[in-house]
């Protein structure tokens, strides 16, 4: 792979939270580089620093030290502002508790992407995408757990993201349907070859990785190539 | 619609009982700020169109007799624009079928062409022949009062001779808009009338042809009226000119701006306290709100919305609140003003009531509601919009607690869990307690603010009508008299005392403050008209020295012990420099006391006097009143029950009207803070409280932890705003204080525990 298709490029990254009286030391100095359209799967127990990593590369939270660029950008560097656009037009989330707007329907929780975005996919397209066509009309709450994750992949990749961040996809979700979930995201990352980072603690997932990395303790303690991915119908935990 | 406004409709449409309750509060804040605006600049225009087309005068003078001539003199005075004069007279009427005493204001209208000053508005009929002396045009709320209609026949003494007069019209006029007896604090339609008749009739009557009694003069625009009240006094001071005065004291006039300021005031002081308590309760809510949703915001944030956008979806639905309440407050405070205008009407004789609500008010309403919204929203608001996403994601630290000062004084121990949780959570948000109690207190002073005028009013008719008098009629003369007249009513059938007593119409002097009233002189050994002191004791005139009401001594910065200039308006019109012997209380006008042998000592006259008041025996009252109508000496009779009853059966309504608006209002304060206490409270401790219900506590004692903070927030709020209330009482005491009458601040016991009751009674239904 050349440099050109670096997406992420990480370097020395640290967090260090304030909580009261306490320091505590979220990462340590991390080091890494995501390519483009590969689908990372960040793995580490609770507490290893994943989702500060992940929620820094997606612009959500800012570093104490060390530089995060996307395609070039220091995001470290970035304005509040620029952050901001930088996550409006690059970057979807997932949320371990998908975090749906409750009062909106899906189509409409789509919608509100959609209504910001520069080339979005039309909501309904987005929820066909992830087999909920049918269930447009539908509130959160008449929706299943996996139901309500795949409408908050459907509204993460509507707006035709360059990079997907899922955090614990599965996590709030049983074994069949977190299946279902991780098949949409391998599909979108295969058919639209968007760049996936999905973290989890669940060692099961990362065989349908390109590549694995490794967190434990604020730092990256190794990197897995796959070579051969198992599609995830094949998983099991 | 975007997909975000669409949220907001929901979230609205879920949070619809705490945002109906505030905006039920918004609507009171609006409607009475609306309703108060409306009437008073109705009135206003009202006022001015009237006094404009029907040339209400600028200046007015009385005097004893003048030629017609002076009246090219008048116009001569620099800013003079017209002059016209007049024969004006009291007089007795006599109505079949009516037996109690009534007078009238007998007013000569011009015989030739119509009159250029105080034009008669005519609502039916027409207005009288030149050449006839038996024809006249009666005032409105009078004629009304009695049914009398055009072709209707009426008796009256004009000048000790008994006339049977016509009716041949029913008018108003911008002179007699508040149709009040001189002396009186509200209109009696159906003991006092305006009558107007030919100037030839009336001239012919009281010995006044080729003169006047009575001068109305419009001004040119600009002119100082200063001077033109000083030069006509001079001009008509040998002819025994009273001060002349301008619209600023013209009785009527004054009941109106006196109104005016009044309205002005309470438009002031409640929607105040409304929009500040919406505004609380918008900034309890939206925090909340802001608090449940920290999941839906971060998500947005990572979506892309800029802080702004989401600071602007809050503030949207603030400002959806808001204007649902203002668009309510305007109607409800239109209809309402409607209301009260037709209630004031009843006092205001005008031809018309010409309805307004400028668009400027109305908007200024919903501007200064946003405004105090947005204020009050601001930090929940900023909260919301600056939440980092990163942080948003995680659900919100359990809550802060710490040790209450009653745990530390260790009276924690006599208090149960749920009673400790109570205490704890009230201590632990000291600034919204606070503030929730606040607004409790403020729905208890809004209660009493509005109730506490029919306190008073019968604390102020007690003392004026039934303490400082003891009379069963007062009786005036046409001209001062010798005191045998005395006699001679003694001699009449039925009475069984009577005290003499002597008016003098005077100007009080005391350095460059002047002040235009009467001297009162009271028979010494007084049984029935007995001034009071400061502590409501009768007081005992002394032989020299002039007793002044505790107003006018304000007005005149003067207190007991100074000299004052008293400049006599009748007779030789004598100017002394008396003593001010003490100062008595008084809530009805303005007036000096003088014995009455000091006051003929000072008038350097004999025995004179002006009237008399009387006690009769009720089995012969209706003889009587016969009696003193055929008296030709007798201009005028009054009864002290009549006015009395007169007087509740005006305020009655407007006493109502405005309890009931109060009681409206502060309901929905008391409504909407505890209702929204309520609600915040269970959305905030809904887990906490569950898991009581799993640890085996019944659905009663969960109320008791609910309710109980509450129940604390309504008993502390009862003092603070007997407190509140009471300041605010006295506050609008003071602000509609005038030399024409005093509001006491009294507030009886049975209006607080009634005010109390309709916050208790609001707050529980709620709860």
């Amino acid at each position: 792979m050349t440099s050109k298709d670096v997406v992420f490029r990480v370097k020395d990254l640290t967090k260090v939270y304030e909580m009261g009286e306490v320091k505590v030391h979220a990462l340590r100095g991390v080091d890494l580089y995501l390519y483009e359209g590969e689908l990372v799967v960040m793995l580490g127990p609770s507490g290893s620093g994943k989702s500060t990593l992940l929620n820094i590369l997606g612009g959500l939270d800012t570093a104490s030290s060390g530089t995060v660029k996307y395609r070039g950008r220091a995001l470290s560097k970035a304005t509040e502002q620029e952050l901001t656009e930088y996550r409006r037009f690059h970057v979807g989330f997932v949320f371990q508790f998908y975090n749906l707007i409750p009062s909106l329907t899906a189509r409409e929780n789509v919608a509100v992407v959609t209504e910001i975005s520069k080339r979005p996919m039309k909501p309904e397209d987005a929820l066909a995408l992830v087999g909920l066509g049918e269930r447009l009309d539908h509130f959160p709450a008449q929706l299943s757990g996996g139901e309500q994750q795949r409408v908050a992949i459907a509204r993460a990749v509507s707006k035709n993201p360059e990079v997907l961040l899922c955090d614990e996809p599965t996590g709030a979700l049983d074994f069949s349907t977190g299946i279902v979930v991780l098949e949409v995201l391998e599909r979108i990352n295969r058919e639209l070859g968007t760049t996936t980072a999905v973290i989890t603690h669940n060692a099961d997932i990362a065989g349908m990785a390109d590549r694995v990395v490794h967190l434990s303790n604020g730092l990256i303690s190794g990197i897995n190539i796959n070579t051969v991915k198992k599609p995830p119908s094949e998983l099991r935990w | 619609m975007k997909a975000l406004d669409r949220k907001l409709l929901r979230d609205l449409w879920k949070m619809k009982g705490q945002a109906a309750a505030i905006a039920l509060v918004i609507v009171s804040g609006v409607s009475a700020f609306i309703m108060l605006i409306s009437t008073m600049t109705s009135l206003n225009l009202t006022r001015d169109k009237f006094y404009r087309e029907y040339g209400f005068a600028d200046v007015f003078a009385s005097l004893k007799r003048a030629p017609d001539g002076l009246k090219h003199r008048i116009r001569e005075i620099p800013g003079v624009r017209d002059v016209e004069t007049r024969v004006v007279a009291g007089v007795k009427l006599d109505i079949s079928g009516f037996e109690e005493p009534v007078t009238a204001r007998l007013v000569s209208v011009p015989d030739k062409g119509s009159a250029h000053i105080n034009r008669l508005y005519i609502r039916r009929g027409r207005t009288v022949d030149a050449f006839r002396d038996d024809e006249a045009v009666l005032s409105e709320a009078f004629a009304e009062a009695h049914g009398f209609v055009p072709g209707d026949r009426l008796g009256a003494v004009i000048n000790g001779r008994w006339k049977t007069l016509t009716i041949v019209g029913i008018a108003l006029s911008p002179e007699f808009v508040m149709q009040a007896r001189p002396g009186a604090i509200s209109p009696d339609y159906k003991r006092y009338a305006i009558l107007w008749m030919g100037r030839d009739a009336l001239g012919t009557a009281y010995g006044m042809k080729g003169a006047f009694n009575d001068a109305v003069v419009s001004l040119e625009d600009g002119a100082d009226s200063g001077r033109v009240t000083a030069e006509l006094d001079r001009l008509l001071d040998r002819y025994g000119g009273l001060q002349a005065y301008t619209r600023k004291d013209q009785i009527s006039n004054r009941f109106l701006s006196e109104e005016f300021r009044q309205l002005q005031r309470s438009a002031e002081i409640f929607p105040t306290i409304f929009i500040a308590v919406a505004a609380f309760l918008l900034n309890v809510v939206i925090n909340r709100t802001v608090s449940t949703q920290r999941e839906q915001i971060a998500a947005l944030k990572a979506f892309g919305y800029s802080n702004a956008a989401v600071g602007i979806h809050y503030i949207k639905l603030v400002f959806l609140i808001v204007l649902i309440g203002s668009a309510g407050g305007i109607a409800a405070g239109v209809y309402l003003g409607r209301g009260l205008g037709r209630i004031y009407m009843e006092f205001y004789r005008f031809p018309y009531l010409l309805y307004e609500l400028k668009p400027s008010v109305a908007a200024l309403a919903v501007f200064v509601t946003f405004a105090a919204a947005l204020a009050g929203t601001l930090r929940s608001v900023q909260k919301a919009a600056g939440l980092p996403p990163a942080e948003a994601m995680r659900p919100e630290p359990p809550a802060l607690y710490r040790k209450t000062l009653i745990d530390r004084l260790g009276l924690g121990r006599f208090l149960s869990q749920p009673g400790l949780m109570i205490i704890r959570n009230i201590e632990r948000r000291p600034v919204n307690s606070l503030l929730s109690i606040t607004g409790i207190a403020l729905s208890y002073a809004i209660m009493l603010g509005g109730t506490f005028f029919t306190d008073a009013f019968d604390f102020m008719i007690d003392t004026e009508f039934k303490r400082s008098r003891k009379e069963d009629m007062t009786v005036v003369f046409t001209d001062p008299t010798s005191g045998r007249a005395v006699y001679e009513l003694m001699g009449l059938n039925g009475i069984e005392y009577a005290e003499p007593f002597r008016s003098v119409p005077v100007r009080l002097k005391s350095g460059h403050k002047s002040y235009r009233t009467t001297i009162q002189g009271i028979a010494p050994g007084n049984r029935l008209y007995l001034p009071l002191d400061t502590d409501f004791k009768p007081i005992k005139l002394p032989p020299d020295g002039i007793v002044l009401t505790d107003y006018l001594g304000e007005i005149l910065g003067v207190k007991a012990g100074d000299t004052l200039t008293v400049e006599a308006l009748e007779g030789t019109r004598p100017v002394r420099e008396v003593a001010v012997a003490r100062l008595a209380s008084q809530y009805i006008g303005v007036t000096g006391y003088m014995d009455l042998t000091a006051l003929n000592r000072m008038m350097r006259e004999g025995g004179a006097i002006s009237g008399a008041y009387l006690t009769v025996d009720e089995l012969h009252q209706k003889e009587i009143y016969r009696s003193l109508v055929e008296m030709s000496r007798v201009s005028g009779t009054v009864v002290r029950k009549d006015e009395i009853k007169n007087f509740y059966a005006t305020q009655a309504e407007v006493l109502l009207f405005f309890t009931f608006i109060a009681s409206l209002l502060a309901g929905t304060i008391a409504f909407g803070v505890v209702y929204n206490s309520a609600r915040i409270a269970l959305s905030e401790r809904s887990r906490e409280l569950a898991s009581l219900r799993v640890l085996g506590y019944t659905r009663l004692e969960i109320s008791y932890i609910l309710l109980g903070e509450l129940a604390v927030f309504t008993l502390a709020a009862i003092p603070l705003g007997f407190v509140i209330g009471r300041a605010l009482c006295a506050y609008i005491a003071r602000s509609l204080s005038s030399d024409l009458f005093r509001v006491p601040v009294v507030v009886a016991p049975a209006t607080y525990s009634l005010a109390a009751a309709v916050v208790v009674v609001s707050a529980w239904f709620r709860a």
